[in-house]
């Protein structure tokens, strides 16, 4: 950086909601009880893609009017128990499993990460972090595949700067599994440099075979402007759309 | 009276009377006549133990309150003062903050985790309570060396109760301060503070107005935590605190949460007459001063309360400091409305009682009335002491010492090392990285620089954030010190690029009763006054915490101020780290030879003794109003304070912090940038380096512009010398062209960051 100034972000998206590349593309944020990411997720989509976007209680039931659909970070109902283990019982879960069979673009972050292993959409377990301590950090992630949905806009082996803060982020699965994830390009990100929760072969995340449903232990959202200190989670965002744009057949927007 | 109900067990007012019971509460043989007086009879078992905690220390500021007279609480800028949940500044465009501070020392010194973690559950609800959405915490934390596995454990669970907290509440720790010193052994310091934000027009007020109106009971049933825990704040701990661990409250962050969201929801939906959370004295405190605000009474049926356990007594219920519990009124058409937004969240909302016009707090239990006391007795009339006050001996012995007189450290890389090592200079990562500081995705600065700086949303605007406080200058000046603080907290505001708005202040002493003691608080106080005055920043909260005492006597006297301040643009806001290879390094201010109460007096030589620095508050205000001056024309890259560890420790930690962000290619992270620096002085260097002189600053900027900012800031009559460039891997630092320091600061940063895991873990 030439000085000690730090940008604001842009005052505008860079798609207006009624932009040229066609038809808006709808974002659902899930809101349970003691998410507190939500907000987060939500200003994410605002700013980096203006795209509607809309909060959706836990308690709803049908999620089929949204494209893509966001599980925020937090403590859902506490996280007393094992994070994210009441929160799969929620009402829209059924709807979620529903919209990722459909092929509808789903990111879970953090907490949603971790609901998104406990409801079964994605493979494995999180443990404590090594440490024992919550970590919240700037992290190391290296692009491990860009296939899926989340990750198109990025170059694969590429180093992203995107922060942490979890507490149970050490992800952990068996070795058939790790072997089957291995396989058919499940692994998306792992932490180069230092591990910061002592992961399994250094996942930081995952997705689904089809590729359209990813959990994550960092929080791109988190990484949207250079006021924040980084701006390497916006891909993450406009690849998605360019995903379903592509599958839309329309126009492809550049990345961040 | 004979209407008036006493539980069985409990003793009846007639045994208060005979065999004083109500000492055990901490009321005075004065105090219990003047309670007789007011009730026109002898109180009831419920009675005293409700005037005993509205008239502790903690609830009534018996002992502070003509102290905290002398505090300037106005300003063109305050919309709210002292008095309320929290005090509120405006920042323009119909916006405003609101911010607060508040101890929890006592019970974290007992139950460290649960001490922290509701700490800052009761600060958070300060916030919302007034309406504003909590957007920021900090905190300040003392506690003894880490050579104690006591101390460890105290410092370890404190963090991982702040943290577990805040983190789950999902507000952003972005700021704070941790020291360490022996005064602090067996009696830590937990301060926490809250900012929040809010709009002119949704400012609320904890009044019960409107008689006949509906008294609501908001968040989990009242069990038998924390009763007493008010009056358990007001004395000194002991070998018995430890049978006091029941007055420790138990949090639930993520009650917090639910109570909180719905809690805005319904400030937002414009029903509330008034709203007040229950902190300390819980359901006796909001509901009287609810009351005594609007000139009303209330009266509550407690078999309506939600209880935790079955059998509770009234006694139990009014004083019981469960947490996550809020008090409000609204107009009995806007019942059902503000029923369905707590029922969306999931959070119980009872109606207790009612507003009345009496100006009596009437408390219903099993159909008889179980206490009936005026309001204004409980609120207003707590008698104010003016305690006792004398010049200690050892504040008269110091004035003779000579701190230059240490025989001279000529090792100054060792000597640096060492004052880097130490925890209270050393890198706060291994704290703040418990801290979710980055939540809600508004912190441009986090912990770690000089002040922590969030952005508004919506507006190019930001707010900078700071707490500060020095427990040895005080020690060794309370004055002084006080002054100190307030113009550390003010510089690392300016530093930000921030404009300093205002104050909330924790004053943390040890017992009044103490008459060297008071005197301590009565000239740190002084110390405040002045320099909020002389610096525009007015009071406007705060908090008071004395009877910090352990075996060894009172704790240094730490007041601690938490300041915010108004990023006008966020192309204003200013970090510490050095920028870039060939930049300027220039220091403002004088150096002076000041080791008084500085690290190096204490890591180098072992003691604390002597005067602190000296502080002129005219110089300070000229140093700010320049700094900030120069910061909005763009002519400054960085700049940092210098504060503990004096110059060297200044300059080492611009390098180790500054350079280059983020991570290369093998995840290596990035950072650190050399510096060369050439000083001048008739100072002996080890005096030279490691002064804690106030009112200094290092700054950077781009080479081709030096000459002007030095001639900017001498122009505003403000010391400024160009002492070097940024560049290299390396610190030099030669006085009087002799090579003092040469460090590697790869090797710096190591130590620096190294130094309280190795502590905690080694």
């Amino acid at each position: 950086m030439e000085t000690s100034r730090l940008t604001a972000p842009a005052g505008r998206t860079e798609h207006g909601p009624d932009g040229p590349q066609g038809p808006l593309m709808k974002f659902a944020v899930i809101v349970f009880p003691g998410s507190n990411c939500d907000v987060d997720c939500h200003k994410a989509v605002e700013d980096v893609l203006g795209q509607p976007v809309d909060y959706v209680w836990h308690t709803a039931s049908d999620l089929s009017g949204y494209d893509c659909i966001l599980l925020p970070g937090g403590f859902s109902y506490g996280d007393y128990l094992r994070c994210g283990a009441i929160a799969r019982f929620a009402p829209v879960m059924d709807a979620l499993v529903k919209a990722a069979e459909e092929g509808k673009y789903i990111l879970g972050i953090c907490n949603g990460f971790q609901i998104l292993l406990e409801a079964g959409l994605l493979p494995g377990a999180m443990l404590r972090n090594r440490s024992l301590k919550f970590r919240c950090d700037q992290a190391a992630l290296r692009v491990e595949t860009t296939r899926t949905a989340f990750t198109g806009d990025y170059r694969k082996g590429e180093i992203l700067s995107i922060p942490i803060a979890h507490g149970e982020g050490n992800y952990y699965c068996d070795e058939a599994t790790l072997a089957d994830l291995a396989a058919h390009d499940q692994i998306v990100f792992r932490y180069v440099g230092e591990n910061p929760n002592g992961s399994l072969d250094d996942i930081a995340g995952i997705c689904n075979r089809a590729g359209n449903v990813v959990g994550m232990m960092p929080h791109p959202e988190r990484a949207t402007s250079r006021l924040l200190g980084s701006e390497d989670g916006r891909r993450m965002f406009t690849s998605v759309l360019n995903a379903w744009r592509v599958k839309h057949g329309t126009a492809a927007v550049s990345g961040a | 009276m004979a209407r008036l109900q006493s539980a069985a067990h409990e003793p009846t007012a007639d045994q208060i009377a005979e065999e004083k019971i109500y000492r055990r509460f901490g009321v005075t043989d004065e105090e219990y006549d003047l309670i007789c007086g007011f009730l026109g009879r002898r109180p009831n078992y419920t009675e005293i133990g409700v005037f005993s905690v509205m008239w502790s220390e903690h609830c009534s500021y018996k002992n502070s309150k003509p102290l905290l007279k002398k505090f300037p609480t106005t300003g063109p800028r305050v919309l709210v003062g002292p008095g309320e949940g929290a005090g509120i500044v405006d920042i323009g465009d119909n916006q405003a903050v609101c911010f607060k501070i508040e101890s929890h020392n006592h019970p974290s010194a007992i139950e460290p985790y649960q001490g922290a973690a509701t700490g800052v559950g009761g600060i958070i609800r300060d916030i919302f309570s007034m309406g504003a959405r909590p957007v920021a915490l900090l905190n300040s934390l003392r506690f003894g060396p880490l050579s104690s596995e006591r101390v460890k454990y105290l410092f370890e669970q404190v963090v991982a109760g702040i943290a577990g907290y805040g983190n789950c509440v999902g507000i952003p720790t972005v700021g704070g301060e941790v020291m360490f010193d022996e005064s602090y052994e067996a009696n830590p310091l937990v301060n926490a503070m809250c900012v929040g934000l809010i709009d002119h027009d949704r400012i609320q007020r904890g009044v019960a107005g409107g008689v006949g109106n509906p008294v609501f009971y908001v968040g989990p049933p009242t069990g038998r935590d924390g009763i007493h825990g008010a009056t358990f704040a007001s004395e000194e701990l002991s070998e018995e605190s430890e049978t006091k661990r029941p007055s420790v409250q138990v949090g639930d962050p993520f009650m917090e949460k639910l109570v909180m969201e719905a809690c805005l929801e319904l400030i937002a939906s414009g029903i509330v007459v008034g709203i007040q959370d229950m902190g300390a004295a819980g359901l006796t405190c909001s509901s009287s001063e609810m009351a005594s605000k609007a000139g009303n009474g209330m009266e509550l049926d407690l078999d309506l309360v939600p209880q935790r356990e079955p059998g509770m007594t009234p006694y139990e219920m009014m004083l019981s400091e469960s947490q996550e519990r809020m008090l409000f009124v609204v107009r009995p058409e806007h019942e059902e409305q503000a029923k369905a937004i707590f029922a969306k969240w999931g959070v119980p909302c009872v109606k207790v009682g009612r507003v009345t016009g009496d100006g009596r707090l009437r408390l219903l239990h099993r159909g008889e009335v179980a206490a009936d006391i005026p309001v204004r007795a409980l609120v207003d009339e707590c008698p104010v002491y003016r305690k006792p006050s004398r010049v200690p001996e050892y504040y008269v012995r110091n004035a003779a010492v000579d701190t230059t007189r240490y025989p001279e450290v000529t090792d100054l890389d060792g000597a640096l090392e060492k004052v880097l090592a130490s925890p209270n200079v050393a890198s706060k990562e291994w704290v703040y990285r418990q801290y979710d500081y980055m939540v809600r995705t508004e912190t441009a600065v986090g912990p770690g620089s000089d002040a922590a700086v969030v952005t508004i949303r919506g507006t190019r605007k930001a707010l900078a954030m700071t707490t500060d406080g020095n427990g040895r200058y005080c020690y060794l000046d309370p004055e002084v010190g006080g002054m100190i603080a307030v113009a550390e907290a003010a510089r690392n505001i300016v530093c930000s690029g921030g404009e300093p708005l205002a104050i909330t202040d924790n004053l943390n002493f040890g017992s009044p009763e103490k008459p060297e003691s008071f005197w301590q608080l009565e000239k740190a106080t002084d110390g405040i006054a002045e320099a909020c005055r002389r610096l525009g920043t007015p009071v406007i909260g705060g908090n008071v915490s004395l009877y910090n005492e352990n075996t060894n006597g009172a704790i240094h006297p730490t007041p601690v101020i938490g300041m915010v301040g108004l990023v006008r643009d966020v192309d204003h806001i200013t970090t510490q780290g050095f920028r870039a290879e060939g930049d300027a390094v220039i220091l403002l201010g004088e150096t002076k030879a000041e080791l008084g109460g500085s690290e190096f007096q204490k890591v180098i030589h072992g003691v604390t003794e002597g005067r602190p620095p000296a502080i002129d508050l005219d110089r300070e205000k000229a140093l700010l109003d320049a700094l900030l001056e120069a910061i909005r024309a763009g002519l400054v890259k960085s700049a940092h304070d210098v504060s503990d560890g004096g110059l060297a420790v200044a300059l080492a930690e611009c390098c180790i912090t500054g350079g280059e962000t983020g991570f290369g290619p093998d995840g290596r992270r990035l950072g650190g940038i050399g510096a060369s620096i050439d000083l001048v002085s008739p100072l002996r260097p080890d005096i030279l380096l490691f002064s804690e002189s106030q009112s200094r600053v290092v700054l950077s900027a781009g080479a081709d512009r030096a000459e002007e900012v030095v001639a900017f800031f001498r122009e505003k009559g403000v010391p400024a010398e160009r002492i070097g460039r940024v560049g290299g891997a390396r610190l030099s630092v030669r006085v009087n062209g002799r090579p003092v320091v040469e460090a590697d600061v790869a090797r710096l940063a190591g130590i620096w960051r190294g130094a309280i895991p190795w502590l905690m873990n080694g």
